[in-house]
């Protein structure tokens, strides 16, 4: 080894190239659109680190699993029956109100809400990064995730895709201080855009003058005015209208209704309305995402489709939801 | 030779950026130590023509990609760290390893003052006092990172 004559260019020239670099590289990061697709192979390049990394999790919830009781496993089972069965009756009138729907849509000229293609994900890796709200997901682009891609769990949604790998994504979460997501309160219909706060289980909602009507318990839904989360998906309930009259507006937080603090499955959402929904991906859904998969054949986007195209949608909707009602009958019958 | 030398850098530094991200409970996250900075920061201290500005860059990027952070970020920020610690080494070496200690606290402080102030120019988020825990279980941790970090590099002889 050489001390005294090193080799190369020195170290404050080292330092310099590689602040120029890393600037660079923040603003082509930062400002520059068609960079996201060198991202996708940046992180698909990184992803053996990142299952790696997710081992040792993986290894304790396995043998968790292992270790659970018989007791605890019929307990659950009675739980898991008992929610199917209420469910299931839930579903029965859901049918009949959503056939009701279509024809009054229909009779009305207003397009009909078609299906929503959909996919289960499952949590990899909660980031430790605390300037930022994000998780990664263990689908990626080889299952046809795309970017702003939106993801509920079961209670409401949970925030879109950011970045896409090969077999992983990331995910932003409704909670993240660069999120926004427009909403509407479900009581009567006011537009709001509501940010998120950094803290995982608080949003804010931005610019609501004093005069306006709201108050804490009011639900707020997705409004699908942005063009990325579909309309009707509860985003979160009020928590508390402060209205200071010194200030411009009035502070209003929202709760919100996904657990973001406990995700483990997550339910990806096809929102393109020129993609056709595939069947075969609809076969990917498991029964604990089927209240889900409902919601989403009455609440799906299809603000612009024409009646034609809707009719042939609302066709291949009406299979899906019947093969989830033919499936809810069989589980009955065991039970 | 060299293939041996340049793996065992690689595979410790591999090691640090899998510690880094390893899931773990949120109590606990927060105290998570700056594995990559202290594995970069022995290299560079104890071989600085080998690991200097050059890996802590390139690790930097690795890092970025890992967390999901803007790219540059981490790169900018371990580079001018690992800068100060090659610049200074001969006078660190002779430090006691507790001294050392101290000042590794103080190279992660600055490791995340520089992370917060970039990102704070990219997005508006807030400084809380939280952030620099790491701080704290970095320079209790160094003292044992850096007697198994010479044990493996006397048992491979790398110089």
């Amino acid at each position: 080894m050489d001390t005294i004559f090193t080799r190369g260019p020195s170290l404050n020239n080292r330092l310099a190239l590689a602040i120029v670099l890393s600037a660079l590289l923040i603003f082509v990061d930062h400002k520059v659109e068609g960079f996201k697709s060198t991202r996708v192979y940046l992180n698909s390049f990184m992803s053996p680190l990142q299952y790696l990394a997710n081992l040792p999790r993986l290894m304790l919830s396995e043998s968790a699993q292992r270790l659970t009781s018989q007791e605890d496993l019929l307990e659950e089972n009675d739980k898991l029956t008992n929610q199917l069965l209420l469910m299931s009756e839930k579903l029965q009138r859901f049918d009949a109100l959503s056939q009701e729907n279509k024809q009054l849509r229909h009779l009305l000229d207003a397009p009909v809400r078609n299906d929503l293609r959909k996919m289960v994900a499952e949590l990899m890796a909660v980031d430790k990064n605390p300037y930022s709200q994000q998780v990664v997901i263990n689908k990626g682009a080889i299952d046809g995730v795309y970017l702003s891609q939106p993801i509920i769990d079961e209670k409401g949604i949970v925030g879109q895709v950011m970045e896409v790998g090969t077999t992983n994504s990331r995910v932003l979460l409704l909670a993240d201080v660069t999120h926004a997501i427009p909403v509407r309160s479900q009581r009567n219909d006011i537009r709001f855009i509501a940010t998120g706060s950094g803290a995982l289980n608080e949003l804010y909602l931005e610019h609501v003058p004093h005069s306006v009507d709201i108050k804490s318990g009011d639900v707020m839904i997705s409004s699908g005015l942005g063009k990325i989360f579909p309309e009707g998906y509860p985003v979160g309930t009020v928590k508390e209208v402060r209205r200071d009259e010194s200030r411009p507006f009035s502070i209003v937080t929202v709760t919100p209704m996904a657990r973001l603090d406990r995700l483990k499955y997550l339910l990806l959402l096809w929102s393109d309305e020129d993609k056709p929904s595939d069947n075969d991906v609809d076969n990917d859904i498991n029964s604990q995402s089927k209240d889900n998969a409902n919601k989403a054949d009455v609440e799906a986007n299809g603000e612009q489709n024409s009646v034609e195209s809707s009719v042939e949608n609302s066709g291949t909707g009406r299979d899906t939801q019947s093969n989830a009602t033919s499936g809810n009958e069989e589980a009955e019958d065991d039970s | 030779m060299i293939r041996k030398r340049h793996s065992v850098i690689v595979t410790t530094l591999l090691i640090a950026l899998v510690l880094q991200i390893v899931p773990l409970p949120i109590q606990a996250d927060l105290y998570r130590p700056d594995w990559v900075l202290i594995v970069l920061a022995y290299w560079s201290m104890a071989l600085p023509h080998r690991v200097n500005v050059g890996v802590a860059f390139l690790t930097g990027v690795a890092v970025d990609i890992l967390v999901g952070t803007t790219l540059g970020i981490h790169s900018l920020s371990l580079s001018i760290s690992i800068y100060i610690l090659a610049a200074n080494y001969q006078r660190l070496r002779n430090y006691s390893v507790w001294q050392q200690a101290i000042v590794i606290g103080l190279l992660s402080s600055l490791y995340h003052l520089l992370t917060f102030w970039v990102q704070h120019l990219l997005t508006d988020i807030y400084f809380q006092l939280d952030y620099l825990w790491p701080v704290l279980t970095s320079m209790l941790l160094w003292p044992w990172v850096f007697w198994l970090l010479r044990k493996t590099r006397r048992q491979f002889s790398i110089t």
